[in-house]
């Protein structure tokens, strides 16, 4: 039996404490990739002084993984969740772990530590037992102590139980607490990184300050499709201090000063070739349809297309569009990466530390087994910091200076040129609703860009048809996940589409969505989300500026209701306020669960009114947050959330179905207050006056998206 | 060329010895080894590195070591004393009006300096002092709830 000793994290400091093994740098247990371990010791363990440690390979970006995760723990083994110290994210210590995002901790992660923990309980009771000579049923326990009911003098505790050493007892799976036993889930708890990061001691990537650190900055090209040919690094050179790094076509200038490094670069002279694609930020549409239109497939049908829509009492044809959207987390890409005896160790910014171990591996060629990644605080992440190219970097540069921390953080030109972004993308919908209004008896989509994922929804729909492309390489720029990936994208499209159907039609917009709603939990949670807003709905345009959408993303479901203000001379939209209904099963951390709702509505005001990527060929355009618009305070309204009841135990993610719904619900908003329907993400003011402009010179039942400019060949009426 | 440059940092005086154009965000982190200022624009954008000086709320990224000279510089690192919170971080803590944390420092800092001048604001004067920092996870709600409690405790009782 190994003994394991507690030590103060020293460097990460984001953690109290953690487990060591005496061999340095061995992992504690094992960790295979792509399961989950069996053996509870790999997530729980209890110290000597009967301290209990949590392993778990997910990264705190804010979104309170690291309380939730302890409430559980706490939950079953009768802690405070302040006494459950949290290991996240360190690949050596910590069991391997999918990424955290796209809502995974909640649905994946707690679940299987839920079992862990409950099991650990059961172990204790029953040495327990042992121990104190009576039957588990007549133990009681709370804050590590566990003791005879009826005799209370008559205790033991988890650390003379224990000993410091594993666990070796194992009873398979055991069933968590009965939620009507949970004294913690469900209770607003204080967030575990609060006082570290109000007081500034938090250390997130760039603040190890790690002693003999050379700071890198990467030379880069001025656009995407060109890589460096020649540099002159000979003024950088004469900077006392400099060192150069060049690897083919990768060059670094290095510097204790992170600023000299800065400054530095500037003095390097490259010469760039290679070809830039020949796009901007206005043609990307029709790039993008015409790009897809060979690879188009039919993903969905389902019914008669042509009959439904001849049953069809009104018709809409709508094309959705938005643009490209940097994650603009505020702590750009940071790394910190060090060579030694062999093995990487990397203090990274990452959401995805099993996944950059694995990354950095293949990228240095090194076996995962040579790879460690200790997650910091991270700044922010959103689905930015899956991949880690810049720990790559810092990692290529500290291969090649043994023993020398290297980092490597990016300043905002760099990560809003790297960032892989939100695609941009374009959703053309023709669909019809039968003269009744109770069925929408066609609905044919078609859409570049982005996948069909989340397209469909819980309505009743007699014909459909989905079109999405399967082409590689679709976009110009570099993509990947942002909140929600796909979802928003398609409930933008759908909800409007559904949105300008009932103005169409005359019928409102809540009991448009009754008729067709085939889910009680969606009819459930229209209700809640209508009745706690106060609205009394009517046929649209009302000019009372309130707009509604529904989204989901896998099993959680959102309704949102959204009122504004738009000024008709500027095309400025004011959002006043922004309600959320949202179901998403037993939520564990009521506040923290709040609080994902509040940060997803103010970040997609900014998706849908300000936020987007201007390039021409391969040259990001937006370099900081002057021209790239991030919400600011102005920019938010009084924001209500409510959940729904449910009376399930499952668990599941709240980082990514408020998200949904937003552009949406502000876009059928706008339409409300004015007549004009915005269909181009994001709809900044100059978008909105044309949208204006096209309801005065157009009837007010003739209210349509603006004007298609998808190709007819790849037009869903017209395959 | 290096100058030497003496003011008060977080209440104790300090003596630094560096280009008197070098940035104050980078003589704090990389110099004095006061991390709690974060980065996030180096253009005076976002208010991540927000420090004050003599009570001012300044972008510490726009700000040299030379503009300090004989100036009372306060970090988050100072705003506690004596282990102490101060009035709006404990109502940040509370309040949970933080989620990464990257812009707390810069919050905080900017609320403090603009309440120890008005702490009975209104939340309208409240946005506009705080307009300048940037918060990327949206706790915009929280931290304005945070300001207008800390003005209350402060005795700015509306
Ligand atoms: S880093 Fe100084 S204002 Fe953004
Ligand atoms: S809490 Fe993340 S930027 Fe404000």
């Amino acid at each position: 039996m190994k003994r394991r000793t507690f030590l103060q994290a020293t460097a990460a400091g984001a953690f109290t404490f953690f487990f060591s093994s005496p061999g340095r740098t061995a992992p504690v247990e094992p960790t295979r990739p792509g399961a989950y371990p069996e053996d509870f010791n790999a997530f729980l363990k209890i110290s000597a002084d009967g301290r209990v440690g949590c392993f778990v390979g997910k990264a705190e970006l804010g979104q309170g993984a690291m309380t939730v995760l302890a409430m559980l723990v706490a939950e079953e083994l009768e802690l405070d969740p302040a006494q459950v110290e949290m290991l996240l994210g360190d690949t050596d210590l910590c069991p391997w772990d999918l990424p955290t995002g796209g809502s995974l901790t909640m649905w994946q992660t707690a679940p299987v530590l839920r079992g862990a923990a409950a099991e650990v309980r059961a172990v204790l009771l029953g040495m327990a037992s042992k121990a104190l000579k009576v039957p588990v049923a007549d133990l009681a326990m709370k804050d590590g102590a566990i003791w005879v009911k009826a005799a209370p003098e008559r205790r033991t505790s988890f650390g003379e139980l224990v000993k410091g050493r594993k666990m070796e007892r194992h009873l398979g799976k055991v069933k968590p607490k009965p939620l009507s036993e949970c004294t913690l889930i469900g209770r607003r708890v204080p967030r575990k990184d609060a006082l570290a990061k109000i007081t500034g001691a938090a250390k997130y990537a760039g603040d190890l300050c790690l002693p003999g650190t050379l700071h890198a900055c990467v030379l880069r090209p001025p656009a995407h499709g060109q890589v460096l040919v020649t540099a002159d690094t000979a003024a950088a050179e004469r900077v006392p201090g400099v060192r150069i790094v060049r690897e083919g076509t990768f060059l670094a200038v290095l510097h204790a000063q992170p600023d000299t490094a800065r400054k530095a670069l500037a003095l390097v002279k490259g010469t760039f070739e290679g070809t830039e694609p020949d796009v901007d930020d206005v043609r990307i549409f029709q790039y993008l349809v015409d790009k897809a239109a060979p690879g188009q497939r039919v993903v969905i049908s389902r019914g008669d297309l042509a009959a439904g829509e001849k049953r069809a009492a009104t018709v809409v044809e709508g094309e959705y569009r938005n643009a490209y959207e940097s994650h603009a987390t505020l702590e750009p890409h940071t790394c910190v990466a060090k060579w030694e005896e062999g093995r990487m160790t990397l203090w990274a910014s990452t959401q995805a530390p099993f996944l950059l171990r694995e990354e950095v591996a293949t990228a240095l060629k090194l076996g995962q087994d040579k790879v460690r990644i200790i997650t910091q605080f991270v700044g922010g992440g959103f689905g930015g910091k899956l991949a880690g190219p810049g720990s790559v970097e810092a990692a290529r540069i500290a291969r090649q200076i043994p023993g020398v921390p290297i980092q490597v953080s990016w300043n905002r030109e760099e990560d809003l040129f790297l960032d892989a972004y939100r695609p941009a993308a374009v959703v053309k919908i023709r669909s019809g609703l039968d003269a009744g209004h109770g069925a929408i008896t066609f609905w044919d989509s078609i859409v570049a860009g982005v996948s069909q994922g989340e397209a469909e929804f819980l309505y009743d729909i007699q014909a459909n048809r989905y079109q999405a492309p399967a082409v590689p390489n679709l976009h110009p720029l570099k993509v990947g996940a942002w909140r929600a990936p796909n979802a928003h994208t398609n409930a933008f499209a759908r909800e409007s589409q559904l949105d300008a159907l009932a103005a169409k039609a005359g019928v409102d917009p809540v009991t448009l969505r009754h008729r067709l709603a085939n889910d009680p939990r969606l009819l459930r949670l229209l209700d809640l989300a209508v009745e706690t807003f106060g609205w009394d709905p009517a046929p649209g345009p009302t000019g009372r500026g309130i707009g509604l959408a529904c989204g989901a993303w896998r099993q959680g479901l959102v309704v949102a209701l959204a009122q504004v203000v738009v000024d008709k001379t500027t095309g400025k939209v004011k959002v006043e306020r922004f309600l959320e209904a949202v179901d998403v099963g037993l939520v564990v951390n009521p506040d923290g669960a709040r609080q994902q709702v509040e940060g997803a509505i103010t970040m997609c005001i900014g998706q849908a009114l300000s936020e987007e990527i201007r390039f021409k060929g391969g040259r990001i355009l937006d370099k900081n947050f002057d021209t790239y618009v991030l919400p600011r305070f102005s920019a938010i309204p009084r924001i209500q959330v409510v959940f729904a009841d449910t009376n399930t135990a499952t668990t599941q993610g709240i980082g990514e179905p408020p998200v949904v719904p937003v552009a949406a619900a502000l876009a059928n908003a706008v339409f409300d207050a004015t007549g004009a329907r915005v269909t181009h993400v994001p709809f900044t003011p100059e978008r909105v006056l044309e949208a204006l402009k096209l309801v005065s010179t157009k009837p007010q039942d003739s209210v349509a998206p603006v004007p298609s400019s998808i190709s007819p060949k790849v037009s869903p009426s017209k395959p | 060329m290096n100058a030497t440059v003496s003011f008060m940092l977080n209440g104790k005086p300090v003596t630094v010895s560096s280009p008197s154009d070098r940035k104050l965000v980078w003589v704090l982190r990389d110099e004095l080894g006061l991390t709690g200022t974060k980065v996030g624009c180096e253009a005076g954008l976002c208010g991540a590195c927000t420090v004050l000086v003599d009570f001012e709320a300044v972008p510490s990224c726009s700000t040299t070591l030379g503009e300090v000279a004989g100036k009372a510089v306060l970090t988050i690192e100072g705003l506690a004393v004596d282990g102490l919170l101060n009035p709006v971080q404990k109502a940040f803590q509370e309040q949970h009006a933080f989620q990464c944390g990257y812009c707390t420092s810069g919050m905080i800092l900017t609320a403090w300096a603009f309440l120890k001048k008005k702490p009975k604001a209104s939340r309208a004067e409240i946005v506009e002092a705080m307009e300048g920092n940037i918060c990327r996870c949206g706790a915009h709600v929280r931290i304005l709830e945070a300001v207008e409690t800390a003005g209350k405790t402060m005795g700015g009782v509306r």
